[in-house]
């Protein structure tokens, strides 16, 4: 379902993203076009370097903040809100420019940030008293239920997944499994899960980026 | 409503070719609750047809049974070169539309 381009329906948002891509946007009335030109010129090998830390040094930006940057400071519109469809659609259709690239997290990233990510991967938290590692290093491969659990790999987002029928995000998938564990959910676009993020891209450097990717 | 279709640009007369369509939409079952325990309204894709120069060569009635994001298949004889038609649309009353052409080579 993900190897043929036609029946991924991930590809459906791409395809929006591509539309979305060259339509003015804010009072500037510019579209990302009108900057970066062609996507898939300008755009490739770009997702495989988030997140990452900003010019400041300060925040971490995954691909979806960059976007919204983007929108807020160039094209002067409001950001788009988390999991809307719109926001999906263009970080499917970006990342989907890097598909088959190693994800490569820029050398410089903040230490502080990156072992900020890797406590949250070890820490336990929730009623089920579990952290990130028990499922997806320990027992990675085996069976929870009818699923095998997953390695817990980000190279694959924004992904379609057959339990939403829907597009989602790293963020979406990271809060689900907080949900799991019954510990309690931080908002979308929290440092805490930008953190997780960033720790995520560097445990899987050398994956190939999928996007959009088709999970159960 | 989004729509990606995929017909072959190119085909010799008499020759069978695949023709897919794939459709963005939520396909509501009207069996689901919302967060306040009301049943959301069943909205699918109920009827789509494709005609090809005027003539239909597909048509699918769709129910609560049939997931989101349909992509449906299906074979046709190549005759003439000249349009496929696609059109569909759901219980809301919201209507699509897209169209593909194709060339049919003598030989």
């Amino acid at each position: 379902m993900q190897a043929d381009d036609f029946a991924n329906p991930g590809m459906l948002w791409v395809a929006r993203g591509e539309k979305l891509w060259s339509a003015p946007a804010g009072r500037s009335g510019q579209s990302c076009a009108s900057c970066h030109q062609s996507a898939p010129t300008s755009m490739k090998g770009i997702a495989v370097r988030y997140p990452r830390i900003d010019a400041a040094g300060s925040k971490v930006v995954n691909l979806e903040g960059r976007i919204n940057r983007c929108r807020s400071e160039r094209q002067q519109a409001d950001p788009l809100r988390y999991e809307s469809e719109e926001l999906l659609a263009l970080t499917a259709y970006v990342a989907h420019q890097s598909r088959g690239q190693p994800l490569q997290p820029a050398a410089n990233e903040e230490q502080a940030a990156l072992q900020r990510g890797h406590e949250i991967f070890h820490r336990r938290q929730g009623q089920m008293n579990l952290a990130c590692t028990h499922c997806h290093v320990q027992n990675a491969g085996r069976r929870l239920l009818a699923d095998t659990i997953s390695e817990g790999h980000g190279n694959a987002y924004p992904v379609y997944r057959l339990e939403w029928q829907a597009v989602g995000s790293l963020q979406r998938r990271l809060r689900a499994c907080y949900f799991g564990v019954r510990a309690e959910q931080p908002a979308f676009g929290a440092d805490e899960l930008l953190d997780l993020e960033l720790y995520l891209a560097r445990r899987g450097a050398g994956l190939k980026v999928e996007t959009p990717g088709v999970r159960r | 409503m989004l729509s990606r279709v995929q017909v072959p640009a190119k085909a010799q007369r008499g020759e069978i070719v695949q023709i897919r369509i794939a459709i963005q939409h939520p396909m509501e079952t009207g069996y689901r609750p919302d967060h306040f325990g009301r049943r959301i309204p069943k909205n699918v894709i109920n009827t789509l047809t494709c005609r090809y120069n005027g003539v239909e060569v597909f048509r699918a009635e769709m129910g609560s049974g049939i997931a989101a994001n349909p992509l449906l298949q299906f074979p046709v004889r190549v005759q003439d070169s000249g349009e496929f038609v696609f059109e569909w649309r759901d219980d809301s009353g919201e209507r699509g539309e897209t169209r593909a052409a194709i060339i049919a080579s003598a030989d």
